[in-house]
């Protein structure tokens, strides 16, 4: 726990752009702590203006989909085409859609 | 899902064979998708390298802050030296999906045991170098990077994307400052000129050995890892700043630099190889310096970084404490 | 060869993204009336944007020595940050005051063509760097007197001044946040970290008097930012399990804002003025 190569922490970083968005992970940074955490993204991921609201969570409490298990975990949405947009054919003249 | 056990090596044919399919087809491979081991090294060593040489190219511009001669030139090269913070920070970032700690790229880096780009082992002598270091510099890493945001490992072209989009002003501020130099007084037109002079042919090596001694090369390509040839990248960075250099109104140290029609690029002198591999191997002017400062660095801030995490352990030590200390309160009520 | 040169591509690159900025960049003096007003007194206005735009930049100067240097990579992003703070109000106050004494003079030219005896700034913004939990004291003093004294220039007189006061406000703030949670941090890490945290407040300590003279704080009430700022001071020192002794008092004109230094301003003024004054008639 002591020395020099002793790290801090990783946390993931999610910015959202601007209002009306959903927060985006971005990348992961190193802190001791969240609030340091979070002012660290600030400096990091926000500094051109970039975010309006900032989550930072501990890497090792993201539990994530083993890629294993991606095919029964995500088959059943993978068939209802119906749900993406590209479903739909539009004919090109139609705007803003 | 039990499967039958067909024994590893199947399983294992069956994951390189994705790989190799998600490759073919120019998809991303992501962190915990199943990769072959020397992806993972090779990746791990090249986004290494690349973020500690934009952590030790963090000391060349840097001296300039606290002496740049105007406050708007101050600002903006402060701006760029944090940038380059904030890049090796993406970069250790995406280094560290793939199970590298950044503690240990650091001590790598100490230790010499990992190298960087062998550009920033040359002195900044002038406030001029800073502009020649946007220009040349940041051109040629911008060369070498926009083709890596579309690299094959996800979390690396990610940042690279990033990377890029920043970078641009970079380049920028450096021919603005030159070209503002250049309309200046006879001192400063001889300022310019000398640090083209001295960073031309450094910057020409930065693309690294030529595609027949670049042992690597082929299997970076083949992973997609690396797109485009060492020598490929650097005729596309000479063919994009002699115009520039024209219009600047300096003149590029290489009598054999002239335009071929037929090939439809600038030919030009071969840089000095074997000088890029004394610099490379540890023998250039500032290498002992560079390495110097940034392991000072990192060791004389090793309290600050340790009392923060002592801190935090206390700090939640407290609140467990005290939420256990309220717990029994709650139950004896 | 492709098209992946043009423009870096990728999945968030759309029709704005070949920059990475160019969104919600504001003039912090748009739309204000730059005209000095009748009935202002303008000796003085020149007099409290050289101080602030002083203390401003010498602790720009101070904050860049630790490029390169910094105890962790995101403590250098940070550093950076509040820098580029400073040196941006210390240009606007600068070309306030240049505008406010009718010479034209240029923001550079207050940064690079006064000596010494010709700065402002309090003394403590000048003192060497030290370690980075001296670093952090200074920086908590130093940001928590320039809010305090910005958040009652926000009704300033003057449009430009209050326009770049209500502007510091947020950037203050946040330096006064960071540099709180560091000194906590510190105060109550490890045995070493907590001995160099207490030095570093008693190092402030002597300087601290000199903030609160009449005359230092720029027209705004003195007892009043010296209450503020003495109160955050004493809330960050109990949190951090440190102790503060109370500040000296400081003879009236014996210090900064009088032009009268430590033997630190000098050599200062000497890195960040070298390249210009190395060549006359220059332009950058």
């Amino acid at each position: 726990m002591t020395g020099v190569d002793a790290s801090w922490p990783l946390y993931e970083v999610f910015v959202r752009g601007k209002r009306g968005l959903n927060h985006v992970h971005v990348g992961s940074l190193r802190a001791a702590d969240p609030r340091m955490a979070l002012e660290n993204a600030r400096d990091l991921y926000t500094r051109r203006n970039e975010g309006v609201s900032i989550w930072v969570v501990r890497s090792a409490d993201i539990s994530a989909s083993a890629p294993d298990e991606k095919d029964p975990f995500f088959a059943p949405s993978g068939d209802k085409v119906y749900r993406h947009p590209t479903f739909y054919d539009i004919p090109a003249d139609v705007p803003h859609i | 899902m039990p499967s039958p056990d067909p024994g590893d090596d199947l399983a294992e044919a069956r994951l390189q064979a994705h790989f190799d399919d998600t490759i073919a087809r120019d998809r991303r491979i992501e962190p915990r998708d199943w990769m072959p081991e020397g992806y993972r090294r090779t990746l791990v060593r090249q986004i290494a390298q690349h973020a500690h040489s934009e952590i030790i190219g963090m000391q060349p511009e840097g001296d300039w802050i606290t002496k740049a001669p105007s406050l708007r030139r101050k600002a903006i090269l402060l701006a760029k030296v944090q940038d380059e913070a904030g890049h090796g920070l993406y970069l250790y970032s995406a280094a560290e999906t793939l199970g590298a700690d950044r503690a240990d790229l650091t001590r790598q880096l100490a230790d010499g045991r990992q190298k960087y780009s062998s550009i920033f082992n040359y002195p900044s002598e002038t406030f001029a170098d800073v502009g020649v270091i946007g220009w040349f510099v940041d051109g040629a890493a911008i060369c070498n990077q926009v083709p890596l945001c579309r690299t094959s490992y996800g979390p690396y072209a990610r940042a690279m994307v990033r990377v890029c989009k920043e970078e641009s002003f970079h380049q920028r501020q450096g021919y603005e400052l030159l070209l503002t130099m250049m309309r200046g007084t006879d001192a400063q037109r001889a300022m310019v000129q000398d640090a083209v002079d001295r960073w031309w042919w450094p910057s020409l090596m930065m693309f690294g050995p030529p595609d027949d001694d670049s042992p690597n090369s082929a299997r970076s390509m083949a992973w997609k890892i690396k797109r485009h040839s060492n020598d490929e990248l650097r005729q596309r960075f000479v063919d994009m700043t002699v115009p520039q250099a024209d219009r600047l109104g300096v003149r590029l140290p290489d009598p054999e630099l002239r335009w071929n029609a037929e090939r439809g690029h600038h030919d030009f002198g071969t840089p000095d190889f074997a000088e890029l591999t004394r610099v490379i191997q540890g023998d250039g002017p500032c290498n002992a310096e560079r390495v110097r400062r940034r392991r000072a660095a990192h060791e004389e801030g090793a309290w600050v970084r340790e009392a923060a995490r002592a801190h935090a352990a206390k700090s939640a030590a407290r609140r467990d404490g005290h939420a256990h200390h309220g717990a029994t309160e709650g139950a004896a009520a | 060869m492709d098209d992946a040169h043009s423009a870096p591509a990728g999945p968030d690159s759309g029709s704005d993204a070949r920059w990475a900025f160019g969104t919600g960049f504001t003039d912090p003096l748009h739309g204000v009336d730059t005209a000095l007003a009748a009935g202002t007194d303008a000796a003085a206005l020149v007099a409290d944007c050289l101080a602030l735009g002083d203390d401003a930049l010498i602790s720009a100067q101070r904050l860049a020595q630790w490029c390169t240097r910094a105890p962790e990579l995101e403590v250098e992003m940070a550093l950076a940050n509040i820098g580029l703070d400073l040196i941006g109000q210390a240009r606007l106050l600068y070309s306030r005051a240049g505008q406010a004494d009718g010479t034209g003079r240029t923001e550079d030219d207050y940064a690079y063509a006064r000596g010494p005896a010709d700065f402002r700034n309090v003394r403590l913004t000048e003192l060497p760097n030290g370690d980075y939990a001296f670093t952090i004291a200074r920086l908590l003093v130093l940001s928590a007197w320039r809010l305090a004294v910005s958040e009652r220039l926000t009704d300033a007189a003057d449009p430009v001044l209050r326009a770049i006061a209500t502007k510091g406000v947020g950037e203050l703030t946040y330096h006064r946040e960071f540099a709180a949670g560091w000194a906590v941090r510190l105060g109550d890490g490890t045995d070493v970290s907590h001995a160099r945290m207490q030095r570093g407040f008693d190092d402030v300590l002597p300087y601290l008097g000199e903030l609160f003279e009449p005359g230092a704080t720029v027209g705004v009430d003195a007892h009043a930012v010296r209450d503020e700022v003495v109160d955050v001071l004493h809330r960050v020192v109990r949190a951090a399990g440190l102790t503060l002794g109370t500040p000296p008092a400081t003879e009236p004109g014996a210090a900064g804002r009088a032009g009268r230094h430590t033997e630190h301003l000098a050599p200062l003024l000497h890195e960040l003025q070298s390249v210009a004054r190395a060549l006359p008639g220059a332009v950058w």
